[in-house]
């Protein structure tokens, strides 16, 4: 299981950049990362190379930013590709609160961030269905 | 030690109503014939001091407001002479020019027993040690603390509002047991602490008295709650004396109002008419003691209730309902009266919530919008939008079924809602009318 971290962010000009320039400055690389926006406020989602460490730099910089707990699947890069995994989480009755994909470091398969309802029953459904996915430590390292 | 002056505190109703009569008649004697601007009120109404024969002969007499103190800037309303004036103090002058209130040596002797009086309610003793966190100057708050402390012989840290990392310093290094400063400041207090890591159940505080701007219940709870100490609220105006003009008790009921020192009316703000005890209205004060600004009916415009019966703690003086809000706080939405403090009552109550708002009142077109800030803390916020969404909702009908207007939620970041070290600021009201 693998740590994303969501931050609280108004829709004001610089309120990313301050975010992302906290991180720089402590050497925190993003691997990943998604926004969720409304017209009043948005959540950044990241997925970065030291999470406990990204998580106090964030904290200590007055944002609010909370833990997530999300599972990175490896999904061939062809068409149709991610169609086969939402098909087979469908089948073993996963229900997905979000994803966001980013490109891995690979040229065959692509890697699609989850936030499933139950992320253990997800692992157990993934195994059985061979649906391949990354462990803590792959994640953060790529 | 539960009363300062058990005398005077518990004395029948009977006595307190002979005492109040018989002081009524010098003050109004005193400032007819001492101060000009009340004088001719009073004849432009057709009253004489020896008019006054009873308590209830007082709804006689005209009403004061912060305009005449304006009006007779700055030292029109004394009734002595500037030699037997010792002390000078005064409002900013932020919504106007300042008002400028003075004192006799007595009136700062009245001044400290009532302190004295409220410190020891909220359980101070001449072992206290005192760390008093409103602002030292023009601002009543801060000397009149102080020497209510000093007469009760605590020691008193005089640390002023401000620098407050060096304020917790000086809690545990000085072992404080009593804070005072207001509401808003002592929650910002307890959000600094915990961000250095220190635990406030540590410390060797056991107390606080807080006031100088409405707060609801639920910020006392939250208060108690986060820097485990028990709160009491304490009330006053420069106009009248400044802080201890009433006070709160153990039983946490209403604040009892120094009836020795001063008559407490309710009217209804727009009629004038003297209401029925229990009603709702506005807090009229009459001084009875006061020799250098003796002040006859003065239109506090806060909105409370009176209530004399007999009070658990065993204090006979007439208890004010815990101020709702003051009007000059209050904004008119639509026609509806909103008070920040009714906002603060309904965030309390839904967990996780901060106590740190702001109101922003617009006008779109012809319609008055009410924005309400809140700050998103860790213990509400979500990775997924639709629970921020939810939480946003449910604030939002929150607000709207207790305030009977509409209002718009818009969630902040933490700590983006400016933090008062002194009274805090709760409404921006954009509207130019």
């Amino acid at each position: 299981m693998s740590k994303q971290l969501s931050v609280f962010l108004e829709n004001k000009a610089g309120r990313l950049s301050s975010v992302t320039k906290a991180l720089g400055e402590a050497r925190i690389n993003i691997r990943a990362l998604s926004i969720a926006d409304t017209s009043d406020f948005g959540i950044l989602r990241l997925i970065v190379n030291d999470p406990n460490r990204a998580y106090q730099i964030l904290k200590d910089a007055g944002f609010t930013v909370s833990e997530t707990e999300v599972i990175a699947v490896r999904v061939q890069d062809t068409p149709g590709g991610l169609a086969t995994v939402l098909e087979q989480m469908s089948d073993a009755n996963l229900n997905i609160e979000y994803l966001y994909a980013f490109l891995g470091t690979s040229e065959d398969d692509a890697l699609v961030i989850f936030k499933v309802e139950d992320i253990k029953k997800a692992r157990i459904a993934f195994k059985e269905k061979g649906i391949q996915f990354l462990e803590e430590q792959e994640l953060y390292q790529l | 030690m539960i009363y300062w002056d058990q005398e005077k505190e518990c004395m029948s109703r009977q006595s307190l109503a002979e005492l109040q009569l018989r002081r009524l008649k010098e003050t109004v004697f005193r400032v007819y014939a001492f101060v000009p601007a009340y004088r001719n009120k009073m004849d432009a109404r057709g009253i004489k001091p020896d008019d006054i024969k009873s308590l209830e002969d007082i709804k006689h007499l005209p009403f004061t407001d912060k305009q005449d103190l304006r009006d007779n800037y700055p030292f029109g309303l004394f009734a002595v002479p500037m030699s037997d004036v010792i002390r000078i103090h005064s409002s900013s002058g932020t919504t106007g020019k300042p008002t400028v209130v003075g004192y006799s040596k007595r009136d700062l002797d009245t001044w400290s027993e009532l302190m004295a009086r409220a410190l020891t309610s909220a359980g101070a003793t001449k072992k206290s040690i005192i760390q008093n966190a409103y602002g030292y100057g023009l601002f009543t708050g801060g000397l009149g603390v102080h020497y209510g402390a000093e007469r009760v012989g605590a020691s008193v840290i005089p640390s002023s509002g401000g620098n407050s990392k060096r304020q917790i310093m000086l809690m545990q290094d000085f072992g404080t047991t009593l804070l005072t400063c207001t509401p808003s400041y002592a929650l910002f207090m307890a959000e600094i602490m915990e961000e250095m890591g220190i635990n406030p159940t540590d410390l060797k505080l056991q107390s606080g008295l807080f006031g100088a701007e409405p707060w609801s219940e639920n910020m006392r709870r939250e208060i108690e709650l986060k820097l485990g100490i028990n709160a009491f609220d304490i009330y006053g105006l420069s106009e009248i004396i400044g802080p201890g003009v009433a006070i709160e008790c153990d039983c946490k009921c209403g604040l009892h109002i120094a009836e020795d020192h001063f008559i407490p009316e309710i009217i209804d703000p727009v009629t004038e008419e003297i209401l029925p005890d229990g009603s709702q209205g506005e807090l009229v004060i009459t001084t009875i003691s006061k020799e250098a600004l003796p002040i006859i009916r003065y239109r506090t415009r806060d909105l409370t209730t009176l209530n004399t019966d007999a009070c658990a703690c065993g204090r006979t003086h007439a208890r004010m309902q815990k101020v709702l809000g003051r009007s000059d706080d209050m904004v008119i939405i639509r026609g509806v009266n909103v008070f920040p403090s009714m906002v603060e009552s309904v965030l309390l109550d839904i967990p996780g919530v901060e106590p740190h708002y702001l109101l922003i009142v617009d006008r779109l077109g012809n319609l008055d919008v009410l924005e309400v800030q809140v700050e998103v803390s860790e213990q509400i916020f979500s990775d997924e939008v639709r629970k921020l969404e939810d939480l946003g909702k449910l604030i939002t009908r929150e607000l709207e079924s207790a305030l009977g207007v509409n209002v718009k939620v818009r969630l902040v970041e933490p700590k983006t809602i400016e933090r008062s070290e002194g009274k805090a600021k709760r409404v921006v009201d954009r509207r130019n009318i």
